[in-house]
């Protein structure tokens, strides 16, 4: 048989901007750094933190913004509207910051429902009531039909940052433990069965919830924390690779210990895709100090959005940026960067 | 799970790995198949469990990365006309052809959409009865029935606008080539159970006797591998060149019998291209004659797409199991999933790509 070594012809950058650039993955990152930072980068965007943290007149500030895109924008556990509101204040959140104030823009398509847009306003309102947060401005244009997809929604945020409170990847010391505040993937695969018609047995909904509430508990037992990330876009593998990376250190984690429901972990059988690299939008990454670890896990269990809080994992080492997993089997495999969207596999 | 948190157990791949400890003997090389176990074993890392003396070598069975570059060629020709809605499952979106990928069509405006079904493109094409809806069908025997089944449904329905691009490939014409090669040095096999779970393993045998190695029909999970290594090592090292079966609870001997009722009315065999291998004779399926109103090959004016592919990376040498990804030049360097030169860097279960997110500290 004559066989011929022979391989594909190389493919190296895209010149059109692709779906995967905005997966929160490898090409996304590059987006950033290449064009964005390259003209905007400053002393705050360079951290590239979920949010900027400004002193003005002593006061720290912590302010943010987001986007949001989704598509249904009425899915099972919530809807683009209450998304917007409770990605912000996370955000923020994140940050180490009361949120406070927000402002929505939305982009509408001529000929949306009225009827719609009334509900996802009372779900924003409702949702910023519940964080304790007020809408304060905002901004409305509306796009030709077929210009737009239905409804996008920008939200921005500001907060004051707690005293004695220093979030930064750069205080992430070696020992800090990483707290995970309940399962994975709920809110990537509820969208993803929405948008796609996958019916499976029981409805998987959406996680979304503004972790304030949550956070102001953790807070009143310790300072001690290093990190706060809400693990959106990407899933946690994508923000604990960023963590692991703007910190310089060596994270592990346990497979055993990621929480995870019997359903989510079924579809991502079914579609061949990895839990770890699927959006939530009510879950938050704590890296603490391992003495504190008890005191944040009972105040954490005691309140509705944490009740199955977890250590999931913990920071190795200092130098040479990776994470790793212990495996259900008891190897160790590394967990990566995610390079674009998960695409389902073929068999 | 049930099923499944039982195949991803502790002390059963403590106790596995430690039986295999025990009965190796000698030097082994095991080949997977099925592009799916590459992925398992890397991910899991079951390598790190195997003494030294057993080496894990990944084979073709990935059908993302042997689908031949005039396939792919093909398949954005038809993708960027105006008049075609073309579907196709996810991962075969980003694979590399000459010049493009199925996303950068998409991203210049084609109508390209990602499907978990080929049945959810007839439904496209019920829908949009202006529109010619083609389904790229790809892979080995796993996704022939769904393929011939949705081609049956369309000529049912009565639909004149749907097609398929047909680019199916077979393993056990593929093993046949591999220990036809002179410089095989593969011991024994793995064989890909979701295949096995279509076309049952009767077809194995003659290939078993004639080569003399152990063929055994292996699982997913990590305790399947370590169940089917177990197995093959077994079988080695008593002398043995048999077809066992680790995978009793899927595969039956004779396969699904009506799955391969519907490959036989709607496929036939023909000899076909791999991607980074070269044409293996009778390894594929093509439609039949009379439904040849559903191939888009010949619905679609293509022109002659004949294209070489230049000797840059070794991924033909990768998916025959010749050499492993950390032995390219390339890789981790010039090739990574943004910037793949070989297919098996794209498909989550090519070696490659599976190396590069799994291995890749043990590059640097």
């Amino acid at each position: 048989m004559d066989f011929q070594l022979s391989c594909p012809i190389p493919k190296s950058e895209y010149d059109k901007i692709l779906i995967a650039h905005g997966g929160g993955g490898t090409l996304t990152h590059q987006l950033i750094t290449k064009i964005f930072l390259n003209q905007f980068g400053n002393e705050y965007l360079n951290q590239l933190h979920d949010g900027a943290i400004l002193e003005i007149n002593k006061t720290r500030f912590a302010f943010t913004t987001d986007s949001y895109v989704v598509n249904p924008i009425f899915f099972s556990g919530g809807n683009i509207g209450e998304l917007a509101v409770n990605g912000t204040i996370n955000d923020l959140v994140c940050c180490g910051a009361k949120p406070l104030f927000i402002s929505t823009g939305f982009i509408i398509e001529e000929g949306f429902e009225i009827e719609d847009l009334w509900k996802i306003v009372l779900s924003m309102k409702a949702a910023a009531d519940k964080a304790n947060v007020m809408i304060v401005t905002g901004d409305t244009k509306v796009v030709e039909k077929g210009k737009g997809d239905k409804i996008f929604i920008n939200t921005s945020g500001i907060g004051i940052v707690y005293d004695g409170l220093n979030i930064s990847p750069q205080n992430v010391k070696v020992g800090d433990v990483i707290i995970l505040n309940g399962r994975i993937a709920e809110h990537g695969i509820a969208i993803m069965s929405e948008r796609e018609g996958l019916e499976f047995e029981t409805k998987i909904q959406s996680d979304t919830a503004a972790l304030n509430s949550l956070v102001d508990e953790i807070l009143k037992v310790t300072k001690n924390i290093s990190v706060m990330r809400d693990p959106t876009r990407g899933g946690i593998a994508s923000a604990l690779n960023e963590i692991a990376s703007s910190a310089n250190v060596k994270i592990e984690i346990y497979e055993e210990e990621i929480p995870i429901s019997e359903d989510v972990l079924g579809a991502c059988e079914i579609l061949g895709l990895d839990p770890l690299y699927i959006a939530n939008e009510g879950k938050i990454l704590l890296f603490v100090q391992e003495s504190d670890a008890e005191k944040v896990l009972n105040v954490m269990r005691n309140h509705p959005l944490g009740k199955e809080s977890k250590i999931i994992g913990k920071v190795l080492d200092k130098g040479s940026p990776l994470v790793t997993m212990k495996t259900l089997i008891g190897s160790t495999r590394i967990v990566d960067m995610i390079s674009g969207e998960q695409l389902p596999r073929i068999c | 799970m049930k099923y499944l948190s039982e195949f991803r157990d502790y002390r059963s791949a403590k106790l596995l790995a430690k039986k295999i400890n025990e009965i190796t003997k000698h030097n082994w090389t095991i080949m997977e198949i099925c592009g799916g176990q590459t992925h398992s074993i890397l991910k899991y890392s079951i390598d790190e469990l195997l003494p030294s003396k057993i080496s894990l070598i990944h084979g073709p069975g990935c059908p993302v990365c042997v689908t031949p570059l005039e396939m792919i060629d093909k398949a954005i020709k038809i993708a960027s006309r105006s008049d075609v809605i073309f579907t196709s499952f996810g991962d075969m979106l980003r694979v590399p052809g000459s010049e493009l990928d199925l996303l950068s069509v998409k991203a210049s405006g084609g109508d390209v959409r990602m499907v978990y079904s080929p049945l959810d493109a007839v439904k496209i094409a019920q829908a949009n009865p202006d529109k010619k809806v083609v389904f790229f069908a790809v892979g080995f025997e796993t996704t022939a029935p769904a393929n011939g089944m949705a081609v049956l449904t369309a000529r049912n329905l009565g639909l004149k606008n749907f097609s398929i691009l047909c680019s199916h490939v077979l393993v056990p014409p593929a093993i046949e080539a591999l220990m036809s090669g002179f410089n095989s040095n593969i011991n024994g096999f793995l064989a890909a159970g979701h295949v096995c779970t279509v076309m049952g393993f009767d077809e194995y045998i003659p290939l078993s006797e004639k080569y003399k190695i152990p063929i055994v029909v292996t699982g997913f999970e990590p305790i399947d591998i370590l169940q089917g290594i177990y197995k093959c090592i077994y079988l080695l090292e008593s002398g043995e060149a048999i077809v066992d079966n680790q995978y009793s609870r899927v595969v039956k001997k004779e396969g699904n019998l009506e799955a391969k009722n519907i490959i036989n009315t709607v496929f036939e065999i023909t000899d076909r291209k791999w991607r980074g291998i070269g044409l293996i004779p009778k390894s594929g399926y093509k439609l039949k004659d009379e439904f040849s109103e559903f191939d888009a090959e010949k619905i679609f004016d293509l022109g002659d797409i004949n294209v070489d592919e230049p000797e840059i990376c070794i991924a033909g040498e990768v998916l025959q199991g010749l050499k492993i990804p950390l032995e390219c030049p390339a890789f981790g360097k010039e090739c990574t999933p943004e910037n793949p030169l070989g297919a098996p860097m794209v498909s989550t279960e090519g070696a490659c790509a599976a190396y590069f997110h799994y291995k890749k500290q043990k590059v640097n």
